[in-house]
């Protein structure tokens, strides 16, 4: 039996790959195994070439994979893209329609017989690639059931007939080919990176979204807007990115907790209402899944390249925090954490995310819901109504009331203000203001996340990244570990603010340090030397629209473990 | 009806004899009239001398970006629907940098007021042309006169059948907090267009011009083909007044959300979050 099992899914959009990865995968991961599921997709509605790269494992999955076991085709296109990707070995699923000559590992599938028509091949192709990983009948019946429930009884009897049928077609037929052993905890979710963050906002108590659609970070308001009105969550869909971020401000006004879920080329236009947002001392979280740019770059692709972006983003000074989650995990925790902190400091606080990240599935544990940390809340008091200045200057973090709640009156300007919120001119206030706002950074200090280390103390090699390109860095290093390599890694999961008595001494410590990052320019590598003085000389990156996986990495890093 | 004094005296960076004096003390008067004190409204605004506003008069403010003040008062209705609100700007921010809000807050009907000092010209940056600057009206940036055509903010929101459409002039004091009053008691959105002169830089459209074509409109406001022929009267005679009115529930009264008062109030219910997750097992 294998350690892992790697297939890859190929096909035109609207062939319904996505149903067939989706409940697959579900499948692999109530079996016990656990689970990524890339998704590799065209801007497009219909045709050109999509895939899903599955790994299956017995351990907890890293980064996504190289290489694949089984290849299943739906579009013949497929056929050739994915070959130089296939291990030893390797089984390819093709249409028997194609005729394809003959070759080894090449297996036809009689779609023609198996299903009456066009619409039903995908869940036939899940039958056969079921049956031959060894997925029970019923628990893929049970899916597919649930899956197709909505459109009606006929429907579902329709695709469980042709499921049935090419179970049984493929058990006579095609070579078994079993998953690893299932050695993981019962009862595991499969959930992408925006489904993580929609339950992550909705634990924090989130009470306002507003959005203007943009892949890949759309499906974070989809979410929430189907849990709205059980939860309690007004979900607003803006006329564009302006009017979102500026209204996700009025709902913090108005005492609710608001996400702004974006991608680069949207927020951009945001950065106005981020300015906005500092001088007003107003929590806002927003998402901010990365795409490639510049403009409107590779729309359906992954990149790391929005660091500088967010960093930077609106004109004068105030502070921020950036989180950027490494895994589907951290996407929860993180972003409850973010709804925290930018209460604590009255400031809008980022979550930093990707394509990748943002909407590959995983098997993960469920959360522990009772042990989160309770979410900060504004001043729900109403004393000395008639004293009460919302800029109170006398300690950095001035109690936030709510207009409306009782009879304080509540101000809040963009103009440099005085303690009421009134707009002033004078130097000496503006100056006193300003210090106030800039001593949040104390706050946003106390609360940050140090990065993760991983290996040998004292390494040869060092691999420095930031968010989602953790797991790759970690399979990377347990890697050159086992070919005995002194390797390590530093995963940042909070990019901003960075305090350097947190880590740099790992890079000191460090024979050799590299960078990896999605992006052509090493952003987060300058964003450390900037901070630190620290000059990170050598760099993997990934600017292709994939993401970072171990095998990439490792092949661009040959000339520097030669140079050891 | 309580004493309009209850919302202060502040001094104002506006010149005397602005208009915007006179939207003011109209604003204060239809504010007690309806018995609101400072607590149980906000105002929202955007940049522009009319936008200012929010600091003259006790009350929940938020003195937003330029041309942006229609979003978050939007959501703060949406956040808390027991909030009176009320949005002042001018015409340039209102309908200039503002023009997509306002076209999507008419399409929301959230239960807020828009009142837009209609000046017909930039006040705070000196004199520039604004959207409903006149064909012809030669300003700094215009020394051929105005080629555009100017914007009817009535006439698009009749078209667009807004719930509540109105003109007003700061001149006629009493018309004009009347007009505000039954913008603020209508259940729905209401615009109120509310034309205010600038003494500095309008030397066109003053309090005399409009003065002496401002007559009220005498049609039946709930006839939408009769208000569109109104709406889009303009020029030598200029008709204030309801201009257009239809009852229509507004969008947080169709959201089950935002039956239960404001959403801040409602605490975090675990189990829900429990059950939510539960669905990807």
């Amino acid at each position: 039996m294998r350690e892992e099992l790697h297939l890859i899914m190929g096909g035109e959009a609207g062939q319904g790959l996505d149903t067939v990865a989706g409940l697959l995968g579900k499948a692999v991961v109530r079996s016990g195994r656990h689970l990524l599921a890339v998704q590799h997709v065209m801007s497009r509605v219909r045709g050109g070439h999509n895939n899903v790269r599955i790994r299956v494992a017995s351990k907890p999955v890293q980064g996504p994979p190289d290489t694949f076991h089984l290849l299943a085709a739906m579009s013949l296109e497929s056929v050739e893209l994915h070959r130089a990707r296939l291990a030893d070995g390797a089984v390819i699923l093709v249409d028997a329609g194609w005729e394809l000559p003959a070759e080894p590992g090449l297996v036809a599938i009689p779609f023609a017989e198996l299903a009456s028509r066009p619409v039903f091949r995908n869940v036939a192709l899940m039958g056969v690639i079921g049956a031959m990983i060894g997925i029970e009948a019923e628990a893929l019946g049970e899916l597919v059931a649930d899956n197709f429930r909505a459109k009606g009884e006929q429907i579902v009897s329709s695709n469980l007939d042709v499921l049935a049928a090419a179970m049984g077609w493929a058990r006579e037929n095609a070579p078994a080919m079993p998953m690893p052993e299932a050695a993981g905890p019962s009862g595991m979710l499969t959930m992408d990176g925006n489904q993580a963050v929609v339950l992550g906002a909705l634990a924090a108590g989130v009470r306002f979204c507003s959005f203007y659609p943009m892949s890949p970070a759309t499906s974070i308001a989809e979410g929430l807007a189907q849990a709205a009105v059980d939860m309690g969550v007004v979900v607003e869909q803006a006329e564009d990115e302006i009017a979102a971020a500026n209204m996700a401000l009025g709902a913090a006004y108005g005492g609710a907790r608001s996400i702004v879920p974006t991608s680069g080329g949207g927020f951009a236009l945001m950065t106005e209402a981020v300015s906005l947002a500092g001088v007003m001392e107003m929590p806002v979280v927003f998402v901010v899944a990365q795409r490639p740019g510049p403009a409107t770059g590779l729309a359906t692709r992954t990149e790391q390249a929005d660091l500088d972006l967010v960093l930077h983003a609106g004109h004068g000074e105030f502070h921020r925090a950036i989180l950027a989650p490494a895994s589907v995990a951290d996407c929860f925790h993180l972003t409850h954490k973010a709804f925290d902190l930018a209460e604590k400091a009255q400031t809008p606080v980022f979550v930093l995310s990707d394509q990748y990240l943002a909407s590959a599935a995983r098997s993960v544990e469920p959360f522990d819901l009772a042990s989160l940390p309770p979410v900060a809340g504004p001043d729900l008091s109403d004393d000395d109504p008639g004293t009460y200045h919302r800029y109170d200057w006398s300690a950095p973090v001035s109690p936030r009331r709510i207009p409306g709640h009782g009879k304080s009156l509540v101000l809040v300007d963009c103009h440099e203000h005085d303690e009421a919120g009134h707009i002033i001119e004078d130097g000496g206030i503006r100056v006193l203001m300003q210090d106030k706002r800039l001593a949040k950074i104390d706050v946003l200090r106390d609360e940050v996340i140090p990065p993760a280390y991983t290996g040998e103390e004292e390494p040869d090699l060092l691999l420095v990244g930031w968010g989602s390109s953790g797991d790759a860095l970690r399979e990377v290093t347990e890697l050159l570990q086992g070919r005995g390599v002194k390797a390590a890694c530093l995963c940042f999961t909070q990019v901003w603010p960075l305090i350097p008595e947190t880590f740099l001494q790992r890079l000191h410590a460090a024979g050799s340090v590299v960078a990896v990052e999605g992006n052509s320019t090493a952003q987060f590598a300058g964003l450390l030397r900037k901070v630190t003085g620290f000059h990170i000389a050598n760099s993997v990156l990934r600017y292709d629209g994939r993401a970072l996986t171990a095998g990439y990495v490792l092949e661009r890093l040959a000339p520097i473990l030669e140079a050891l | 009806m309580i004493d309009s004094k209850i919302y202060g005296q502040f001094t104002t960076s506006w010149c005397p004899g602005c208009g915007n004096h006179d939207v003011l003390l109209a604003l204060k008067e239809a504010l007690a009239r309806q018995g609101l004190e400072p607590h149980q409204f906000a105002m929202v605004s955007g940049i522009g001398q009319a936008a200012k506003i929010v600091h003259y008069l006790k009350c929940n403010g938020f003195n937003g970006l330029h041309g942006r003040a229609l979003p978050p008062a939007q959501a703060l209705k949406l956040a808390n629907p027991e909030l009176k609100v009320v949005v002042e700007s001018g015409d340039g921010c209102s309908y200039g940098e503002g023009g997509n809000h306002f076209l999507a807050a008419i399409r929301r009907n959230l239960d807020i007021t828009l009142i837009v000092h209609d000046n017909q010209i930039y006040g705070l940056t000196k004199g520039q042309s604004s959207p409903t600057t006149m064909t012809g009206h030669v300003t700094k940036n215009n020394p051929l006169g105005m080629l555009d055509q100017p914007f009817n903010p009535v006439a698009v929101a009749v078209a667009m059948r807004a719930s509540f459409v109105a003109r007003a002039f700061s001149g006629l004091k009493e018309h004009a907090a009347t007009t505000i009053a039954a913008a603020m008691e209508h259940k729905g959105f209401s615009l109120v267009d509310m034309h205010s002169p600038c003494i500095s830089f309008n030397k066109v459209n003053t309090f005399g011009w409009y003065k002496a074509r401002c007559k009220e409109a005498s049609h039946d406001p709930a006839d939408w083909a009769e208000a569109m022929k109104v709406a889009t009267v303009f020029g030598e005679e200029i008709p204030i007044g309801v201009i257009y009115r239809e009852e229509k529930p507004s969008k947080e009264t169709l959201l089950p959300q935002c039956g239960q008062g404001a959403l801040y109030r409602k605490a975090v219910d675990m189990g829900k979050v429990a059950e939510h997750m539960a669905a990807y097992a």
